[in-house]
């Protein structure tokens, strides 16, 4: 069952240009250019894309916070900004900047005010704070003003705050941005559980990409407001000729190249004694090589290294992306003015 | 909206005032001071008709008695628009951080959150102080203890109220427009204070017309004033106003709400 659906979802926003000494123009630019997505119930959605892509936007836009300029978009069933006080009580959000809790309160009186915002019963209210507490660990600072905790420990506390009413969709705009290694793991271990139960919609927006690997099954790359990518993991790094390699060393320098179809050497050190081997496709399995190195020469030691997703999101980022469509004009004149301002 | 749902959300108003006033009063020097601060302020304000008077026997044909219940009647209708939503002002800065955005995600009006979330109780002093005035002035100009001028002498102070909040709401409001609004919306607030605190007669036609009626200020204390004292208007305006606030502030309340909403459909949030 589809809980969000989009289609052709635009956001501009009008920009004023400096053109000349006293002139200003007002130029439309496009965050979000007409995005197309369908969300299953129970999914756990990774929305990533460099800095200024559109992912902030469009989530705000899922949340009834900015008003789109065009297409059509539902929640949950709803339309976001027309019925946002009935959508707000179906869904959670976490902007990992912009704290829900109340600053000078103990992080335990934020919980019982949201209990009253949100109107859950007290039952319902006392077992999903249980449930946080214990998994979130969040017994140790529960009585400490928000305005005292760290990092780590607010954001824990926020994720429990934007689940306290049981919503079907947890947005997450980089809820991992800042925290040390250890709160990153508690949170991720937490949010894979969550999405493991099958109840909660997760959509989460990360520059963290083992955010990623740790709990998207499916990944949605955005690119100057467009989706360039959705599909998983695997599907990426397809399409997008990410290679394994494996790293031999050996007792001597091999006496004539491997010819293997699909193998590549990408480096040599140490006198030829190590080998960086790259693999592309299925013609060549990492098991085939080895085996035919072992024919001719000693092995001393072998790795196998997987496909940086890093590396792939890298190479999307900067190289942009073959698009079966040209590419929509950003921005477009409106209007000129002359003005002192 | 749902009927059943009116209740448990006034509840959750109520409850977010009193986290407001809890971690304000946090902070317990500064409170102390804030509180004897708004007393003051609506001591201050009758202060200055009295000081007029000095030199004056009557302003433009009223007497002291009778401004003076002008003055007060303006000063409790402020002193309450200033506890309830004085503090909407602070949009600008909800906006500037995008903090207005976790306003949005919450399942309660975006105008009544604010003015929960940043309720200053300190206020509720001046409110007091002014309510006082205003029964002793009503007392000192005689008004007759009919249940008219009584139910009028309640109910002044509430529409004017209304008035000055739909002028505090509407101006807070250019903030969704421009950030950098700055000081613009003091000037009709607490610039409308003052006019609303005198005889309108006393201001020059155009003056008058703007602020007066297009503004509706006349209707907070003047015309109010007028039907609890049994005075004709020398302006040769019908008698009915006196009564006629509670439409005026209910039109303001709507025109407020209109641009209100259509400065939340404009909201642009911030980066990230």
């Amino acid at each position: 069952m589809t809980i969000i659906e989009t289609r052709g979802l635009r956001k501009e926003f009008s920009v004023r240009v400096k053109t000349g000494w006293l002139s200003r123009e007002r130029r439309q630019v496009a965050a979000v250019a007409g995005i197309d997505l369908d969300v299953e119930r129970g999914e756990t959605l990774g929305y990533i894309g460099a800095n200024g892509a559109g992912k902030s936007t469009t989530l705000k836009m899922l949340t009834g916070v900015l008003h789109p300029s065009g297409g059509r978009v539902a929640v949950c069933g709803l339309e976001p900004v027309r019925e946002r006080v009935r959508l707000a009580r179906r869904i959670g959000v976490v902007f990992g900047q912009r704290s829900q809790l109340w600053w000078d309160l103990p992080l335990a009186d934020s919980f019982a005010l949201l209990r009253h915002i949100y109107g859950v019963s007290a039952g319902n209210h006392a077992a999903r704070l249980a449930h946080c507490r214990q998994l979130l660990d969040l017994d140790a600072f529960l009585t400490t003003p928000v305005r005292q905790l760290s990092l780590g420990q607010r954001m824990r506390g926020e994720l429990t705050a934007a689940l306290l009413h049981g919503p079907e969709v947890l947005f997450l705009d980089e809820p991992t941005i800042g925290l040390d290694v250890v709160s990153k793991q508690a949170l991720r271990g937490f949010l894979a559980s969550l999405g493991q139960s099958g109840d909660t919609t997760l959509v989460l927006t990360t520059h963290d990409l083992a955010d990623i690997e740790r709990l998207c099954r499916r990944l949605v790359v955005i690119d100057h407001g467009r989706i360039v990518h959705d599909g998983s993991l695997d599907d990426l790094h397809q399409r997008f000729g990410s290679r394994r390699r494996v790293v031999v060393d050996l007792d001597e320098p091999l006496a004539a190249p491997l010819a293997l179809p699909g193998v590549s050497v990408e480096s040599t050190e140490a006198g030829g004694r190590r080998v960086t081997y790259a693999l592309d496709g299925e013609a060549t399995t990492a098991g085939d090589l080895v085996r035919r190195l072992s024919e001719v020469a000693t092995l001393r030691d072998i790795s196998v290294l997987e496909p940086d997703i890093e590396d792939v999101v890298a190479r999307l980022y900067t190289a942009g992306l073959p698009r079966s469509d040209a590419p929509a004009a950003t921005s477009s004149t409106t209007r000129t003015d002359v003005s002192g301002r | 909206m749902p009927g059943d749902a009116a209740r448990p959300r006034l509840l959750a108003y109520a409850h977010l005032v009193r986290a407001q006033v809890r971690g304000q009063a946090q902070y317990r020097a500064s409170f102390v001071i804030d509180i004897a601060g708004s007393v003051a302020f609506g001591v201050l304000d009758l202060v200055t008709v009295i000081v007029l008077f000095r030199v004056t026997p009557t302003l433009s044909g009223f007497t002291f008695p009778e401004v003076f219940l002008m003055t007060a009647l303006a000063s409790t209708a402020f002193a309450i628009a200033d506890l309830v939503v004085g503090n909407v002002e602070r949009l600008r800065f909800y906006v500037r951080t995008g903090l207005f955005d976790a306003i949005l995600v919450r399942p309660l009006g975006a105008l009544w959150q604010l003015a929960a979330m940043d309720l200053a109780p300190r206020r509720v002093g001046r409110v007091a102080v002014c309510g006082g005035i205003l029964v002793a002035a009503a007392a000192q100009a005689g008004i007759p203890a009919a249940p008219v001028t009584l139910g009028l002498l309640g109910l002044a102070p509430i529409a004017g109220a209304v008035i000055f909040g739909a002028v505090f709401v509407a101006t807070a409001s250019v903030a969704f427009w421009w950030i950098e609004s700055g000081e613009l919306g003091n000037a009709l607030t607490y610039g409308g204070h003052d006019f609303t605190a005198y005889p309108i007669t006393v201001y020059g036609p155009a003056f008058r017309r703007l602020f007066a009626y297009g503004l509706g200020f006349a209707f907070v204390a003047y015309y109010p004033a007028l039907a609890l004292l049994g005075r004709p208007d020398p302006l040769g305006a019908p008698s009915a106003l006196g009564y006629a606030s509670p439409l005026v502030a209910a039109l303001a309340a709507i025109v407020a709400s209109a641009i209100w909403r259509t400065g939340v459909r404009h909201y642009r949030s911030t980066g990230s």
